[in-house]
């Protein structure tokens, strides 16, 4: 945590250790008042029900009946439905496309664009512009996009040659790679700009050495852009991975799970047991796996990023 | 936790690019170069020409081979149509109601919450931070079946109480106010107490003004992703007068699924507010992002 030490309390005027303790005192009834409009919202709507998820995923509750403790048949119920693990596999195949792919997407945007070229400022608003459009738009877009007959993108692959192009959101095996290149195309323009704000911190100074002694663009681009830019692309991984399990705007307005089951992801089956049917406890023992997940995956990515930096 | 922060605060989009400066700047390499990017630019344009051209044609038109990038006759009148096939209007109200007081609330209660946090001393402020951003990193989907219940009970599901309580005390705008306000130097404030300013004095006449960029950064993305949000009204929002405008788009789409041309004039009239403010706030947009490096 980047939390800055307190500096040394200045001593302003002479006191005594008593009008310090009350000075202390004061201060801390100040400082709580300044954070009280704010934490009691965050408390009440944010703090409290992340405690209470955890006890919900123990009890079995809905809207008609009173909450009982029933240990852990949620998770029994849970790891024996088959629901709960299409959901867990799409959510990890959508995680595996949208996370590498981002990650390549937006460097390679970065690295075009952090160049002193003319017009350079109105094709960075470009390539951001779609990460500031709303979900539903760019899903209802995409989605006429990659209509399968009429569409423009299969209209292109024919002209390129592919005989039988594939029917995307109406397929079950290409629904999930048409979400998972919609989300790139949404995404990638963000994450662009952290990438921009990492290159611009390398000295230039590197770059002329090396060129000095030798090195084609390649190597220097190895030996220095990638090394130097280690910190935010390992941010970068971790907010994609975060945001790749979270998933729920766009798979819910483009296929809403479909065809079948095939793009269904583990909030939108949170939302549906929980939400839609009233089945809290049972939610909470699916949101609790996700919040495990998530929690796995990143610690495991700063471990990861701790051994290299050695 | 120090490495969610990105390593610099000061790229923009019209920020001096850093370019290696060296023998190879030749005219062809330059022109690749603009080759490439024009490439690029229309791959990521081509969904916002597509809706645009779609809006201004009729039905039959949207697709046919091969594509019709261009109308052949622009059908304005679809962007005085959709006003009566769909209650846009009440959408749009609804949308703007609750993006501003979510806003307003978010950078207002934010701000005096960051104030607290970085330029008041007391015990135990940096803990209470700690549990402040690790709610940051659990994810909303984690925990929205008891803040559900808890709102339900409450009797504020599908009204906009129930948005503005869930959406305007995050902990994302308290860190964002927190991260800029520990840049201002505290022999200021010292300065301002010495002078006998109040807390909320200095609060209200040093710091707030001081910060005013870093308040513009908060207010556009907070303003942006109430604009956008769909899971919230989708879940909180059920009559219909109460919807917003993603809401609404969504269910014209459900009810007239062929209505191709005027889903992409309903489309574009949601994308629009959002286009003005975003050109004319790029600066600060950017600027929170790079900052805080933590959205979403």
């Amino acid at each position: 945590m980047a939390i800055t030490a307190a500096p040394p309390t200045a001593p302003t005027a002479p006191s005594s250790a008593r009008t310090t303790g009350k000075q202390s005192r004061r201060n801390t009834l100040i400082g709580i008042s300044f954070i009280l409009p704010n934490f009691l919202g965050f408390a009440l709507l944010t703090l409290v029900p992340v405690v209470a998820a955890f006890g919900l995923a123990f009890m079995e509750w809905d809207s008609y009946n009173p909450a009982e403790w029933v240990g852990l048949d949620n998770f029994q119920k849970m790891f024996g439905s088959d629901t709960f693990w299409i959901a867990l596999r799409n959510t990890l195949y959508y995680g595996l496309g949208h996370v590498p792919l981002t990650l390549l997407c937006s460097l390679g945007l970065a690295l075009v664009l952090n160049r002193k070229l003319r017009g350079v400022r109105f094709f960075r608003t470009a390539a951001f512009f779609p990460y500031v459009t709303s979900m539903v738009a760019v899903a209802v877009v995409w989605n006429m996009l990659f209509n399968p007959t009429m569409g423009p993108i299969n209209q292109l692959l024919t002209t390129l040659g592919v005989s039988s192009p594939p029917g995307w959101t109406s397929s079950s095996d290409w629904a999930m790679p048409a979400v998972i290149i919609t989300s790139v195309w949404r995404d990638m323009g963000y994450y662009m700009i952290l990438f921009l704000a990492g290159l611009q911190t390398i000295p230039v100074e590197y770059y002329e050495a090396a060129r000095v002694d030798g090195a084609n663009a390649w190597q220097r681009f190895w030996h220095i852009t990638l090394p130097t830019l280690r910190p935010t692309t390992f941010l970068v991984l971790i907010l994609l991975t975060v945001g790749s399990f979270k998933v729920f705007d766009l798979i819910v307005v483009m296929t809403d799970g479909g065809p079948g089951r095939a793009t269904l992801v583990l909030s939108q089956l949170i939302y549906r047991e929980g939400i839609a049917q009233g089945d809290f406890g049972y939610a909470s023992a699916i949101s609790l796996v996700l919040f495990v997940i998530v929690l796995l995956v990143t610690v495991l990515q700063f471990r990861l990023g701790e051994r290299k930096d050695r | 936790m120090s490495v969610i922060e990105a390593p610099t605060a000061t790229v923009s989009l019209d920020g001096p690019p850093v370019v290696p400066p060296g023998p190879e700047r030749h005219p062809v390499r330059t022109a690749v170069m603009y080759v490439l990017i024009t490439v690029i630019a229309l791959g990521v344009l081509v969904p916002f020409v597509w809706m645009v051209s779609s809006s201004l044609k009729n039905n039959n038109e949207v697709f046919t081979v091969p594509t019709q990038w261009v109308p052949r006759e622009f059908q304005w009148h679809n962007y005085v149509d959709i006003w009566s096939r769909i209650p846009m209007t009440t959408y749009l109200r609804n949308s703007l109601f609750l993006s501003l007081t979510i806003t307003f609330l978010q950078v207002l209660t934010g701000s005096f919450a960051a104030y607290g946090f970085s330029k008041v001393r007391w015990r135990g402020r940096d803990a209470l931070f700690v549990a402040y951003i690790a709610t940051i990193a659990v994810p909303w989907q984690a925990y929205m079946v008891p803040q559900y219940v808890m709102l339900q009970k409450a009797g504020l599901v599908n009204t906009f109480w129930s948005l503005i309580l869930l959406q305007a005390f995050g902990a994302f705008g308290v860190f964002l106010l927190r991260q800029y306000y520990l840049t201002i130097p505290d022999e200021l404030c010292e300065a301002a107490r010495i002078d006998g300013l109040s807390e909320y004095g200095i609060y209200r006449r040093i710091i707030l003004p001081l910060s005013k960029p870093a308040l513009a950064s908060l207010a556009l993305l907070t303003f942006v992703a109430t604009w956008n949000d769909y899971m919230g009204p989708f879940i909180y929002l059920t009559s219909n007068d109460l919807w917003t405008v993603q809401l609404g788009l969504k269910s014209f789409v459900g009810l007239f699924d062929g209505d191709y041309a005027m889903i992409m004039t309903g489309s574009v009239i949601s994308v629009v507010p959002i286009l003005v403010i975003f050109l004319l706030g790029q600066k600060y947009f950017i600027r929170g992002i790079a900052t805080s490096g933590l959205k979403g």
